[in-house]
C-alpha cells in the first residue's frame, strides 16, 4: 500500500535546533554573558597585543624601577627590571592562556574518548581503561604535575605534556559516568534494535548525550590548569624568564610585596578574575545546555 | 457531626515560567468514615488536591484560593507545630512507590515507632508493641520478625502493606492514598485494595483514594469524584458512576476501560488531549474532545446539574436523555 | 512511493509456517557480588519458553512483573544475547541463515517508556529516519514524514520537535513510526500502550489495529492489562516466573482458564460492578523472587490444587483434551502425572 497519495507532506519551517537554543539561553544570562565578555576581552587582547600599540614588555629601564600604578606612560606600573607591567599582563596572557587552555582541550578529547569507549562497551575494556586511570587519579594533581614536569624537565612542552596527563584522568572518570548512564537508557536499546553498529550509535545518540555534561566538566578545569600552570611557572619548573606569564611574574614580583604590594598582586588579581570567570561560564553553560526547562 | 472534609472554591496556581491553572474552583465534601476515589488521568488535578490537603505545595510558587477543613480545622491557617501535628496525627497519606517513601536506612519497625513516638507521646518500648500491632493488622505474616526488617528485604506488597501501617499508626481521621496500588502486580493489587477496605471498617476512618483507574475506583469506594482539567466534571456514588454516568467525559472513561469489549470491534476513543492548563477556563475545558458539545459548551462554564443528594454533574446536556451509541 | 513495498516479496517460510518459531528460548541473569564480582546466583528470567506467531496473527503475553516478558521481548529482537534456545524467522534461523541485522529489520519493538526510547536531543523526524538509514533504505526523511502523518503526527508541526516538546501519546506515535520505518513484518509491542492515559490508549489501540490491518503486519503484544491483551490479541500465552503455563486462543482462554494461575489472574481482575466486588483476594503473598524460584512447577507454592508431585516434576506444555489449541503447563491435566485429581477434567 501506498502512503504517499494518502498524505500531502507539507513543507517543514525548521524551528531552532539545538544549539541555537543554548545560544539563545545564555544571551539571557546577564552574569555568564559579562564573563564570557571578560574571557573574550583576555583572548583577543592576548592574541592581538603586538598591534595595540603597547610598549615593549620585554625592555626594561634600571632607572624605572617598581613605579606605582598610575605612574605616567605607566599605567599599571613597572616591574622590578623596570619592563610595563600594562604591556607584560597583555602579553603574559599569551602563554598563561595557551598553556592553561591548551592541556584541557588535549586531555577533553583524549579522556573524553577513553571514558565514552570505556563506558559504552564496559566489561573488560572498562576494566582496563578505569583501572589505568585510577592509577593517575591516586596522586594530588598538583603533586603529580610537578613530578611529571620534573621529570621531563622545565619548559613550555613539557608543562603543556604533564597537565594533560594531570587533566586526563578526571575527564576520562566524568566521561565514563556519564555514558555508563546513557548507555542503559531505552533509546539506545532502540537503536540498537535498528541493527545499527556500535560506531553508529556511539556517533549518533551517545555522543549528543554526553558531550555537554563532559564538556561542562572541562571548562570547570580551565581554571584549575591556569593555577597549576601558573603555579608551576611559579616554581621554576614552567615557563622561564624574561617570558611574560602571570605565575612566573607573580614569582619575580614576590620581593616586592614590601615595596609597592599592589603592584606584586597585580598578576594575582588577572589570575584570580580570569579563573572566576572561567567559572562562572561554566556553571551558565551547564543551565544552558539543558534542554528541558 | 462535623463533615469529614469540606472543600469549598478551591483553586491552585502555580506561577513560574509557565503559569499552570491546576486546579480551578473545586468542591467538596466528606462524611466520616467514607471512601471517596478521585479519579482522573494525569495532569487532572488530583495529586495536587491530594497535596493541597497536606500543606505539601510549595508556599513560593503556589498561589491558593478558596478554603479548605479538615473535621473543622482550616487546613491553609496551619502553621509549624500545628501543620505538622495535623499531617501524620489527623491526616496521613500512602504513597504510589514505597520504596521511595520508606526510608532505607531505618528498620520498618523503628520508622512506625518513631511517628507514633512523635505524635502520640509515647515511650519507645510502647511504641514498638504499637509498630507489631500494626505489622499485624495489616497481616504481615511473621509480624515480629519483620518489626525488624529494612524496607529493601521486602517485596513490593510488603513494602505498601507497611507504608500503609506507618499511615494508620496515629489512628487518622482521613487517609489520603495517591495511587498506592498502580505500581503493583495485579494479583497484589487487588490485595491491598481489601486489605484498605477492612482496614477501614475496622479503624472507621475516611478515605480518599486517587486513581487513573476506574475498575480500581469500583472496588475500593462508596463515592466516585470524577476529575478533568483541574475541576469536578461529576460526583456521585459508585453505582451511579457505573451504571448512570452522566458527563461525556466519564462515559468516555468507562469505555476506554475496555471491560467487556468485543475483540476487533472500533473503540469509541475520546480523541486529542487534555488542555493545557495555562489559563483559567472561561468554557467547558472538555467541549473540544466532547463527541455532544454544542457552541454554547465552548462559550460558558457548564452549570453544574444536581440530579439527586450528593450528586452533581457540570455538564450543559447533563439532563438529555443519553443517546444510545 | 510506498513504504512497504521496499520490501522484497520474498517470503521462504511460505504462508503456510509461522512467521515467527521460539524453541527452548533461556536467559539467566548472573547476579554478581562480593568484592571480587563472582557470579553469586542467576535470575532465571527466561526458562524454556516455546510458541509460535502465524503471519497475520496477534500474540498476546501476559503475566506479572518478573514473569520474563519483557524478557522474551529483548531476546526476540536480540537486544538480550539468549542463553540457549532457538529463534527463526521466516523459515531462517537466527546465527546460521539469518543475521541480527536481517533479524531485526524484519522484527521492530515499540517500548513502554515513550520518553526514554526517544533520543532526546533528536527532532521527532531524526529518530523515526535513523532505522531507514542504518538499513540503507532510500529517502529515509520522506519515509519519516510519511509514516509520522499515518500514525497521527502533521510532519509540518512535528518533524523538528523535540520529544519534550510532546506528549505521552505523541511520543508513543512517534516510536509506533519508527518501528513502522523499517518496514518490518513482526512489531513487538513491550507494555506499549500501558504507560498511557486510559482516554489516550484507546486512540493508540485504534492506530494499531488499522495498521496492522493495512500493513498486514503480526504483533507480540505484551502487557500486564488483560482486558487490553484481550482486545487486540487472537491467541493469549500466560507467563509465570519465566516459563509458559498456558497458550490459547483468546475465546477459549476467556471462557475457562485452565490453569489455576491463570484463573487466579483472571480472578484479580476488578469487577468493574459496584454490586458484586470482589470479596477474597485469589492468591496470597507476592510471586516468589525469580532468582531461586520453586522446584518443580513454579506456582505449587502458591496453589491450592499442588500435590507432592507438583513440587517434584516440571509440568510440559500440552493441549487440553477438548481443545488441542487450549494448552497449558499443569499436572491435573496429565492423568499420567501421579496428580491425585489429575484426569478429572480441570479445575474443581
Amino acid at each position: 500500500m501506498a502512503l504517499a497519495e494518502t498524505s500531502p507532506v507539507a513543507p517543514v519551517q525548521k524551528p531552532q535546533g539545538y544549539w541555537a537554543g543554548v545560544g539563545a539561553r545564555l544571551v539571557r544570562d546577564p552574569l555568564t554573558m559579562i564573563c564570557l565578555g571578560v574571557v573574550l576581552l583576555l583572548i583577543l587582547s592576548a592574541v592581538f597585543a603586538p598591534y595595540l600599540g603597547l610598549p615593549d614588555p620585554y625592555k626594561g629601564s634600571m632607572i624605572a624601577r617598581l613605579k606605582p600604578l598610575g605612574t605616567p606612560g605607566h599605567i599599571l606600573g613597572t616591574d622590578e627590571q623596570g619592563r610595563d607591567m600594562f604591556a607584560r599582563l597583555i602579553y603574559g596572557g599569551r602563554l598563561t592562556l595557551f598553556i592553561g587552555l591548551s592541556p584541557v582541550v588535549l586531555a577533553f578529547f583524549i579522556g573524553g574518548v577513553l571514558g565514552i569507549v570505556a563506558g559504552y562497551v564496559g566489561g573488560f575494556v572498562n576494566t582496563v581503561i578505569m583501572r589505568t586511570v585510577d592509577v593517575f587519579f591516586a596522586f594530588p594533581s598538583v603533586l603529580l604535575a610537578i613530578a611529571i614536569s620534573g621529570a621531563l624537565g622545565a619548559g613550555i612542552v613539557n608543562s603543556l605534556v604533564s597537565l594533560t596527563i594531570v587533566f586526563i584522568p578526571p575527564i576520562a572518570r566524568v566521561a565514563e559516568a556519564v555514558t555508563s548512564g546513557v548507555r542503559a537508557l531505552d533509546y539506545i536499546d532502540a537503536a540498537r534494535a535498528t541493527g545499527a553498529s556500535a560506531l553508529t550509535v556511539i556517533r549518533v545518540h551517545v555522543i549528543g548525550n554526553v558531550l555537554s555534561p563532559i564538556f561542562v566538566y572541562a571548562t570547570s578545569l580551565t581554571s584549575v590548569c591556569m593555577i597549576l600552570a601558573a603555579g608551576l611557572s611559579f616554581l621554576g619548573i614552567g615557563v622561564r624568564p624574561p617570558e611574560p606569564e602571570w605565575g612566573l611574574m607573580l614569582n619575580t614580583l614576590r620581593s616586592a610585596i614590601y615595596v609597592n604590594p599592589w603592584l606584586s598582586a597585580l598578576p594575582g588579581v588577572m589570575i584570580f578574575v580570569t579563573s572566576l570567570c572561567l567559572n562562572l561560564l561554566s556553571d551558565g553553560l551547564r543551565s544552558a545546555m539543558n534542554v528541558r526547562d | 457531626m462535623t463533615k469529614l472534609l469540606d472543600i469549598q472554591n478551591l483553586s491552585v496556581k502555580f506561577s513560574g515560567k509557565r503559569n499552570v491553572h491546576a486546579i480551578n474552583d473545586v468542591s467538596l465534601a466528606m462524611e466520616q468514615g467514607e471512601t471517596l476515589a478521585l479519579l482522573g488521568e494525569s495532569g487532572s488535578g488530583k495529586s495536587v488536591t491530594l497535596k493541597a490537603l497536606l500543606g505539601l505545595l510549595p508556599p513560593k510558587r503556589t498561589r491558593i484560593d478558596g478554603s479548605m477543613r479538615v473535621n473543622g480545622t482550616d487546613v491553609l491557617s496551619l502553621r509549624g507545630k500545628a501543620l505538622r501535628k495535623y499531617r501524620g496525627g489527623e491526616v496521613s497519606m500512602v504513597f504510589q512507590e514505597p520504596a521511595l517513601a520508606l526510608d532505607p536506612v531505618y528498620t520498618v519497625g523503628h520508622q512506625i515507632a518513631e511517628s507514633v513516638m512523635r505524635h502520640k507521646g509515647l515511650d519507645k518500648a510502647n511504641a514498638m508493641s504499637v509498630a507489631l500491632d500494626m505489622l499485624d493488622r495489616v497481616r504481615i505474616p511473621s509480624a515480629n520478625r519483620r518489626l525488624h526488617s529494612y524496607p529493601h528485604e521486602l517485596s513490593g506488597g510488603m513494602r505498601q502493606r507497611v507504608m500503609i501501617a506507618l499511615a494508620l499508626a496515629c489512628r487518622p481521621r482521613l487517609l489520603l492514598a495517591d495511587e498506592p496500588t498502580t505500581a503493583l502486580d495485579a494479583t497484589v493489587q487487588i490485595q491491598i485494595l481489601l486489605l484498605l477496605r477492612e482496614l477501614q471498617k475496622e479503624f472507621g476512618m475516611g478515605v480518599i483514594f486517587v486513581t487513573h483507574d476506574i475498575g480500581v475506583a469500583v472496588e475500593i469506594s462508596e463515592r466516585v469524584a470524577v476529575m478533568y482539567a483541574g475541576q469536578i466534571v461529576e460526583e456521585g456514588t459508585t453505582r451511579e458512576i457505573i451504571n448512570d454516568a452522566r458527563h461525556p467525559y466519564t462515559r468516555g472513561l468507562l469505555a476506554a476501560n475496555l471491560h467487556d469489549v468485543a475483540r476487533g470491534t472500533r473503540l469509541n476513543a475520546i480523541p486529542g488531549a487534555p488542555p493545557a492548563l495555562d489559563s483559567a477556563p472561561g468554557a467547558c475545558s472538555f467541549a473540544p474532545r466532547c463527541p455532544i458539545a454544542l457552541p454554547a459548551c465552548r462559550a460558558v462554564l457548564p452549570p453544574v446539574f444536581a440530579p439527586g443528594p450528593r450528586r452533581r454533574v457540570a455538564c450543559l446536556r447533563a439532563t438529555e436523555p443519553i443517546a444510545a451509541e | 512511493m510506498s513504504v512497504t513495498d521496499v520490501i522484497p516479496a520474498a517470503d521462504p517460510g511460505g504462508p503456510a509456517q509461522p512467521l515467527i518459531t521460539v524453541s527452548g528460548l533461556r536467559k539467566y541473569f548472573p547476579v554478581r557480588g562480593g568484592i571480587l564480582g563472582r557470579t553469586q546466583a542467576q535470575v532465571q528470567a527466561v526458562d524454556g519458553v516455546s510458541f509460535a506467531v502465524a503471519e497475520g496473527e496477534t500474540l498476546g503475553i501476559v503475566g506479572e512483573s518478573g514473569c520474563g516478558k519483557s524478557t522474551t521481548a529483548k531476546l526476540l529482537i536480540g537486544l538480550t544475547e539468549r542463553d540457549a534456545g532457538e529463534i527463526v524467522f521466516d523459515g531462517e534461523a537466527l546465527g546460521e541463515r539469518l543475521s541480527l541485522k536481517d533479524l531485526r529489520r524484519g522484527v521492530q519493538m515499540v517500548f513502554q517508556d515513550s520518553y526514554a526510547t526517544l533520543n532526546p536531543r533528536m527532532t521527532i523526524e531524526a529518530s523515526v529516519a535513523f532505522g531507514a538509514h542504518v538499513q540503507g533504505l532510500d529517502d529515509p526523511e520522506g519515509r519519516a514524514r510519511r509514516l509520522m502523518d499515518r500514525v497521527g503526527l502533521d510532519p509540518a508541526r512535528f518533524a523538528h520537535r523535540y520529544p519534550h516538546e510532546l506528549s505521552g501519546g505523541q511520543r508513543q506515535r512517534v516510536n509506533i513510526a519508527r518501528a513502522l520505518a523499517m518496514s518490518p513484518r513482526v512489531v513487538v509491542l513491550d507494555e506499549a500502550v500501558s504507560a498511557l492515559d486510559k482516554s489516550v490508549e484507546a486512540q493508540v489501540l485504534n492506530l494499531l489495529s488499522d495498521l496492522r490491518a493495512e500493513f498486514g503486519l503480526t504483533y507480540i503484544f505484551i502487557s500486564h492489562d488483560l482486558n487490553v491483551v484481550r482486545y487486540i490479541s487472537d491467541r493469549i500465552l500466560v507467563m509465570y516466573l519465566g516459563e509458559v503455563v498456558e497458550i490459547a486462543p483468546v475465546d477459549s482462554i476467556w471462557e475457562e482458564q485452565a490453569h489455576p494461575y491463570t484463573r487466579s489472574l483472571f480472578s484479580a481482575m476488578p469487577s468493574m460492578d459496584p454490586d458484586n466486588r470482589t470479596e477474597k483476594p485469589p492468591l496470597a503473598g507476592d510471586p516468589p523472587n525469580p532468582i531461586n524460584p520453586p522446584s518443580g512447577c513454579r506456582f505449587h507454592t502458591r496453589c491450592r490444587f499442588a500435590s507432592a508431585v507438583c513440587k517434584a516434576a516440571v509440568p510440559k506444555l500440552a493441549g487440553l483434551d477438548r481443545n488441542a489449541a487450549h494448552m497449558v503447563a499443569c499436572h491435573l491435566y496429565d492423568p499420567a502425572s501421579g496428580h491425585p485429581d489429575a484426569g478429572q477434567g480441570g479445575l474443581a
